[in-house]
């Protein structure tokens, strides 16, 4: 509760540097949105600055703003000529959050086996092979490595779609916006199948740099953790090596691994908009760089706002997490 | 001589060795440097990674000379060229062209230059800052240090790439905006391990004398605690400098950063895709240059932090 209590003047902080960024933009937001309307007059001009409140000076804009948030109101897009953000931003959600949940299934995965494994079998080939693979995992940039899973296994190989999210005419009836748990309530399995055909590419390439961290960090901290005497103890007991390594070793190890798992999950979601922008994933990453590219900044401050309040309640969950798996410790 | 040699550099940079003559000129700074050579020539990654570097600005400095052409030279006759290997290709044109005929090696030669300067630029303004402000920031405490942690922790409620593109999209692309829409974030990495350095550090015994000796805050801060939390300084800056690299070239890939006709790698990848499908070679070449370049500094920094600096290890 105290945590929670903490985050709010950081989330205030948040809310202010977002509001600065958009008034740091060049040029005036009312031409934007009249831009290509043809002849408009100055007092529509002034009567549209009026409604939204932008001939107020900027500390009761900020106000305004702050009020709005607290409705649960982002503002309005000028692109799409006066849309609620918030509800294009609902829309494009589950997409990005069926993606992300995916990339994390996948790495953690992959890297809880492989870390365990290179902690276990130190310095022997498994290590080694394991190294080599977590150092090339965090140096590849994901842009280019979602083009090339793309040219091998979508062109050459023809295994899996080239993008998208579902194949056009198979979406299943909307309930949660995630195609896949959809599709189980639907029992449509064929629309399961094709939802994950079309995840696996941008979910593996949104998980490999994950992966390879993670795998890192739960290797050494299992390298820490055998080293502790009640491994020792646990073996002395004559438990079986599984039951030392998973039961006694893991858990403990997870402890330090949940924690940079957590912090590192800002790379996620920046990660979200370059692989959203190669697999044409119809999500909130792609939202901010199309609206970027049209200048639509209300849509950019407002995603901008999620992604940080996203980012910060993934902190406080590990946090949570954290005094879970270590009861050791209060916060 | 042997139990010295197990102990971390830090221990040996301690200042009873400092007391009566410069640290640069007395017995333990040499000493220090040799052990962590040393330490840092037994690790084959790492050495491999600083070959890789020192060839990489090798290669970046002497662009204009090894390049085969002009990488702006724009050729309508031999567009979309294969690699020399492949048919249809010739030893003109080693890796071929892209889609405006320009020779693709030459252009990844000169990207070199982009890439690693705006990674040196930006991680050295950042680390300076952050060195400053993790400073300050751990030597004063009180208010000050408040006022910083508020203003990092804000940052670092932002996921890097994120506010990175929002910066990018509100000030327009374009060099000098890059280095400050990287910079507005990168310096809080530093500040945040350089100040839990100083905490660590100010109780020592050396800092209480100086101050007994009646040496200013100042004094205190630059001679005798900076030169004990460089060595952290110096292997997070390496590692962020890969970091940085990726970063620029994310955001060059998005369009949102070097502006063409400038060779980035990141440029040349985003080039390269609508040609995916046929000519693969535009977008696969510079990638791999990222990836060869980012994990040469990444193999680099590891081997410097485990020769300097054991405790940073995760």
């Amino acid at each position: 509760m105290r945590r929670l209590l903490q985050t709010v003047p950081v989330v205030l902080g948040v809310t202010l540097l977002v509001f600065t960024l958009i008034h740091l933009t060049p040029g005036d937001p009312v031409e934007a949105m009249m831009a290509g309307q043809g002849s408009v007059t100055q007092e529509q001009m002034d009567q549209l600055r009026r409604e939204l409140g932008l001939d107020l000076p900027l500390w009761r804009q900020y106000l305004r703003f702050l009020a709005g948030l607290a409705r649960g109101d982002l503002g309005h897009s000028f692109y799409y000529r006066g849309a609620p953000v918030g509800r294009l931003i609902a829309d494009r959600l589950p997409a990005t959050i069926e993606l992300t949940v995916a990339a994390m299934v996948i790495s953690v995965v992959i890297a809880l086996p492989a870390g365990v494994l290179a902690a276990v079998r130190r310095n022997r080939l498994a290590d080694r092979v394991g190294s080599v693979g977590a150092m090339l995992g965090v140096s590849l940039p994901d842009f280019w490595l979602g083009l090339v899973l793309i040219l091998l296994f979508s062109v050459s190989l023809g295994w899996l779609p080239i993008a998208g999210r579902i194949t056009y005419g198979m979406e299943p009836p909307p309930v949660t916006g995630l195609y896949l748990v959809d599709s189980l309530l639907a029992g449509d399995w064929a629309a399961f199948g094709d939802a994950l055909r079309h995840l696996v590419l941008p979910a593996v390439t949104l998980g490999t740099a994950m992966a390879a961290l993670t795998m890192r960090i739960t290797r050494s901290s299992m390298l820490e953790v055998i080293r502790q005497e009640y491994i020792t103890y646990a073996r002395a007991k004559g438990l079986s090596e599984w039951a030392v390594v998973v039961r006694h070793g893991l858990r403990n190890a997870l402890i330090p691994t949940v924690t940079v798992v957590s912090l590192n999950a800002g790379t996620l979601l920046g990660g979200n908009m370059i692989v959203e922008t190669i697999f044409g994933w119809p999500g909130l990453g792609r939202l901010v760089v199309d609206s970027i590219y049209v200048r639509d900044y209300p849509v950019v401050q407002a995603a901008v706002f999620i992604y940080a309040l996203t980012y910060i309640l993934m902190n406080l969950v590990a946090d949570w997490l954290y005094t879970w798996l270590n009861p050791r410790v209060t916060l | 001589m042997k139990e010295l040699e197990s102990l971390p550099i830090r221990e040996m940079a301690t200042p009873w060795l400092e007391v009566e003559a410069d640290p640069r000129q007395g017995e333990g700074a040499p000493t220090s440097w040799r052990l962590v050579w040393r330490e840092f020539r037994k690790n084959r990654p790492a050495l491999v990674g600083a070959v890789v570097v020192l060839i990489l600005i090798g290669v970046a400095l002497a662009a204009p000379w090894i390049a085969p052409h002009d990488p702006a030279q724009i050729n309508p006759f031999r567009r979309l060229q294969p690699p020399a290997w492949m048919p249809g290709g010739s030893w003109e044109y080693p890796l071929g062209t892209d889609h405006l005929g320009r020779d693709l090696l030459s252009r990844l030669i000169y990207g070199s230059r982009v890439s690693l300067a705006v990674g040196a630029v930006v991680v050295l303004i950042a680390t300076t800052v952050g060195v400053v402000m993790g400073l300050i920031s751990g030597y004063f405490g009180g208010w000050i240090d408040t006022v910083i942690q508020r203003v990092v922790e804000i940052l670092l409620a932002f996921p890097y790439l994120v506010l990175a593109i929002a910066l990018m999209g509100v000030m327009g692309p374009g060099l000098v905006n890059l280095l400050v829409a990287l910079v507005y974030k990168e310096w809080v990495t530093a500040a945040r391990v350089v100040r839990a350095e100083v905490l660590a550090v100010k109780s020592r015994e050396y800092v209480e004398a100086a101050r007994a000796l009646g040496a200013s805050g100042t004094r205190i801060m630059f001679r005798h605690i900076l030169p004990n939390v460089l060595a952290s300084a110096v292997v997070i800056a390496t590692l962020r400098v890969a970091w940085v690299i990726l970063m620029e070239a994310s955001l060059s890939f998005l369009g949102l950063g070097v502006q063409p006709p400038t060779p980035s790698w990141g440029v040349m990848v985003a080039d390269g895709r609508s040609a995916i499908f046929q000519q693969w070679w535009i977008s696969t070449f510079p990638g791999l240059a990222i990836l060869v370049t980012v994990l040469a500094i990444n193999l680099l920094g590891e081997g410097l932090r485990d020769a300097l600096d054991p405790r940073l290890r995760e």
